[in-house]
């Protein structure tokens, strides 16, 4: 027999603490779509997308209304386009994007993954084609959100594609400057990208996957933020065992909807994602999580020990509170949707090399940071080779989102709107690494031994 | 298949009367009820069997969450199955 209390405890974590599913994605492989002609293969893009995702929303509201539980995302992720792409007597990509996008409306979703590239070793005619493709189709459309895999543990780092993407970032804030560079927003320059992230901008459906599939992802920095008040002062095995407890209740209820919306679906359930995403609304932010745990502003001395301590106590709870975890499972600490992080940006305290630094122990990486619109095209591949590094020696994932806001300068706001938030523009260093970027080539991939 | 609905709000004549009216008009069984008042909120927690109810239960908890608001009142119904996830290993 279920207890009121912990009825009572449900409702209010929904209610006052932001908890919700914070996306159902669902993957479709895209790999029969090819053909030579591109408007032939961008009609069959658009044809498969709405015709596995016709139910996706319907279900999902379905699903919210029976469990009384938000599920604030509806996603689509797709094969890597470069993959679908190649195949193209083309010089661009831009209607496979634009397929997309229209596909993605027309299934009522809010974001749709895959204008991807996986490049980490060296690039096809399709890769190249692809990244070009980028920054117009980042203009061209609305929902469609890109990425590029610039790295691997295993493979080491592609320079030639780092030095690439600094410039296609460069030019895609340009072409959308009358909207502070967001189409930067939707663009993530990864490595060790994971092929079943349900999260945006990264998501993708990679080429291991099944035909389609379901993939959750949960959050819920709120209820643990409530959850730490209560043990104010106390060890840290404390600390952390409430974090674990939190994540696996969290965890479990992903856990429930995944199947049941794959089910209704008729589609594998894939994974849940453990990750702490946090929103720009008061009481879901990661920052203040940090905080919590004594810390005065996020970002201060103790801030990397404590998301440490965070990320991994995340993973332990939800690990057992699902039979497949996957995608990028974590906490999040992207700049613009966390009102504490905005924060602690705002006042100084936090900065882009502490933020570097919080990235080798958490999920994901330098992750919706506004820069100066000046900032170089090689300063912006140092910033992804300096990322790439640290998520390939330490064997996980990393990623850059950065926005060099046309036209601000430190201090400023740029204003992304939605779900994308707003950040203050962050100051880079203004030393050069240009001759560092221009030699190309790769770096090799590291040693997995003798490590220290 | 068995869901858990909740009503919260301020205590006065009716508010039992008022939400079993409805529930049976749509078939749906009572299994249970529980009831306080909590800090003069009146709480209630009923168990109720959706297995033969004349509409979608997606469709019944929208219809309940438009009557609580008529009422004045948080009427809500959740399968059970959140419930048992989140509270049960």
């Amino acid at each position: 027999m279920l207890d009121f209390k912990d009825i009572l405890a449900t409702q209010d974590m929904i209610d006052k603490r932001h908890l919700d599913i914070r996306t159902i994605t669902m993957g479709i492989s895209l790999l029969d779509c090819a053909h030579e002609d591109v408007n032939e293969c961008a009609r069959r893009i658009y044809d498969k997308i709405t015709r596995r995702a016709e139910n996706l929303v319907k279900v999902g509201q379905d699903i919210e209304w029976e469990f009384g539980i938000p599920i604030v995302n509806k996603r689509i992720s797709v094969t890597p386009i470069a993959l679908v792409g190649n195949a193209c007597k083309t010089d661009s990509y831009v209607p496979l994007a634009i397929a997309m996008d229209k596909a993605a409306k027309e299934c009522g979703v809010n974001f749709i993954g895959g204008f991807s590239a996986l490049v980490q070793k060296g690039c096809t005619k399709g890769d190249w084609i692809l990244m070009d493709s980028i920054p117009e189709a980042m203009q061209a459309t609305e929902l469609v959100c890109s990425s590029v895999n610039v790295g691997s543990t295993k493979a080491g780092i592609n320079m030639d594609a780092v030095a690439k993407m600094g410039g296609i970032i460069k030019k895609t804030a340009e072409l959308t400057a009358d909207n502070d560079g967001l189409g930067c927003g939707k663009l993530v320059v990864f490595a060790n990208a994971v092929e079943d992230n349900p999260f945006m901008a990264g998501a993708f459906h990679g080429v291991g996957e099944p035909e389609c599939e379901l993939n959750v992802g949960v959050s819920g920095p709120g209820v643990v933020y409530h959850a730490l008040q209560s043990v104010k002062g106390q060890p840290f095995d404390v600390v952390a065992e409430t974090i674990k407890k939190t994540a696996f209740r969290i965890t479990r209820m992903g856990q429930m909807v995944g199947v049941e919306a794959g089910k209704r679906l008729n589609m594998p359930f894939g994974i849940v994602d453990l990750s702490l995403a946090p929103t720009p609304a008061v009481g879901d932010s990661v920052a203040r999580i940090l905080e919590e745990m004594g810390l005065e502003v996020c970002g201060t001395h103790g801030t990397t020990a404590a998301l440490a301590l965070l990320n991994d106590a995340v993973k332990k709870g939800g690990v057992m509170a699902s039979n497949h975890v996957g995608g990028l499972s974590g906490a999040f600490i992207p700049v613009s949707e966390d009102e504490g992080m905005i924060a602690a940006a705002q006042s100084g305290v936090l900065t882009l090399d502490k933020l570097e630094a919080m990235t080798c122990v958490c999920s994901v990486g330098l992750d919706m940071i506004a820069v100066p619109g000046d900032t170089s095209a090689a300063t912006i591949s140092a910033i992804i080779a300096d990322e790439a590094a640290i998520g390939m020696v330490n064997s996980k994932t990393t990623a850059v989102r950065i926005i060099p806001a046309p036209g601000k300068t430190v201090g400023d706001m740029v204003e992304m709107g939605g779900l994308l938030g707003s950040a203050p523009v962050m100051p880079v260093h203004p030393e050069s690494a240009v001759d560092f970027i221009a030699r190309g080539g790769r770096i090799p991939a590291p040693l997995q031994s003798l490590k220290n | 298949m068995k869901a858990i609905v909740t009503v919260i709000g301020e205590d006065r004549v009716g508010i039992i009367a008022g939400v079993c009216v409805d529930l049976a008009a749509f078939n749906v069984n009572v299994l249970d009820i529980s009831q306080t008042v909590m800090q003069g909120y009146f709480t209630m927690m009923m168990v109720v069997d959706v297995s033969n109810a004349t509409c979608p239960v997606a469709e019944l908890a929208q219809k309940l969450d438009e009557k609580g608001k008529e009422m004045n009142l948080s009427i809500r119904l959740q399968r059970e199955e959140i419930f048992q996830a989140m509270h049960r290993v």
